[in-house]
């Protein structure tokens, strides 16, 4: 499957790599080229310079024959903008947006967008494991 | 009414400030806080500081008894946002977002938003109609996305000079709205002749906006 990521951090590096060494045709952007050095040595993608809240970066990109997109640069409101660029104009059938703010995630989650929210995900995590049984270890139980 | 703006940039500033003079109530809502102190002093307590991108400014702006949200920022993704969660968390009846790229117009129509101001649009068409030799300039897209007016000038080549209104052969989906003859204003009838030196007005849409073009252009 064709996939197109925007956004190069620790994130979108990572669901770059992994998707490109399971054998789909990735393509990344990212508004500096430094960013690309976060990708796995053998990523074998396409990596574009560029803003994909611009319809040209992204049809570069190949998002016309995509069958998912991935918004994962740290600005909130740029991976909404992009995720609906995707969705309304170029109908990808899969778009995931990152949204930190959580009242925001909730917002376009009500409006259709498959959203994950790392801040309400994250802090769950770190919540279970404050309030499991302490061992006396200092390490959470399994 | 009451207005809340978002973005405290020259443009949020004097919008604020020109709103303000007409009566309305307005609320100004900008992130940097140096430059929220600054225009306190100038235009009174009507300006907060906060990421008007977040449901609890806005929230706590009172958007929900605003009567117009208007997104002016640098950034077009705020702004887009901004204008979206005014209209779907708090149902502001009429959202305007200033628009960076032109490009993105159309895009924020189809995402619901009522009303875009593209800056740069405006000042491309203001150069377009001051510079004497363009013969046929776009002068206005309406809130329906497909109609346009435009503004044709008859050369003396044009193939519509010294011609009837009536055997113009106009596309079907036009209507030549006025013509513009020296210091006079016609409302053009199928029997009214063409001059080289007229303005002409025309109402169209955008579909047919080239072949209108073809007919009046020179």
């Amino acid at each position: 499957m064709k996939v197109v990521v925007m956004g190069c951090g620790r994130l979108g590096a990572r669901v770059a790599s992994v998707l490109d060494a399971n054998g789909h045709d990735v393509s990344v952007i990212d508004t500096q080229s430094r960013a690309f050095r976060r990708l796995a040595p053998e990523f074998g993608g396409q990596t574009i310079i560029g803003t994909a809240i611009d319809e040209d970066t992204l049809k570069a990109a190949g998002i016309e024959s995509a069958g998912a997109f991935v918004a994962a640069t740290n600005g909130d409101n740029r991976n909404i903008m992009a995720s609906q660029v995707c969705l309304k104009i170029f109908k990808v059938p899969r778009v995931v947006c990152r949204i930190y703010d959580p009242v925001r995630e909730e917002t376009y989650r009500r409006l259709g967008l498959s959203t994950v929210c790392p801040t309400t995900l994250i802090s769950a995590q770190i919540l279970d494991q404050v309030l499991s049984p302490a061992d006396g270890t200092g390490r959470a139980e399994d | 009414m009451y207005i809340i703006v978002v973005g405290g940039g020259k443009v949020g500033f004097y919008l604020t400030k020109s709103l303000l003079s007409e009566g309305h109530e307005v609320l100004l809502i900008e992130r940097d806080s140096i430059k929220v102190e600054n225009y306190v002093e100038q235009l009174g307590a009507v300006v907060v500081d906060g990421d008007g991108s977040e449901a609890a400014t806005l929230g706590n702006a009172g958007a929900a008894r605003a009567d117009v949200v208007i997104a002016v920022t640098g950034e077009d993704e705020d702004n887009l946002v901004i204008a979206q969660v005014a209209k779907k968390r708090f149902n502001v009846p009429k959202t305007i977002a200033r628009v960076n790229n032109p490009k993105n117009e159309r895009l924020f129509r189809m995402l619901g938003i009522d009303v875009t101001v593209s800056q740069t649009n405006y000042i491309f068409n203001l150069i377009e109609q001051s510079i004497p030799n363009m013969s046929f300039v776009h002068l206005l897209s309406l809130s329906h996305e497909a109609m346009t007016i435009v503004d044709a000038k008859i050369g003396a080549e044009s193939r519509a000079a010294n011609k009837p209104v009536s055997a113009l052969g106009l596309p079907e989906d036009c209507i030549l709205a006025a013509v513009i003859r020296g210091s006079d204003l016609m409302i053009p009838k199928p029997d009214t002749v063409l001059l080289p030196g007229d303005d002409v007005i025309a109402l169209s849409h955008r579909r047919s906006e080239a072949s209108l073009q073809a007919v009046l252009g020179s």
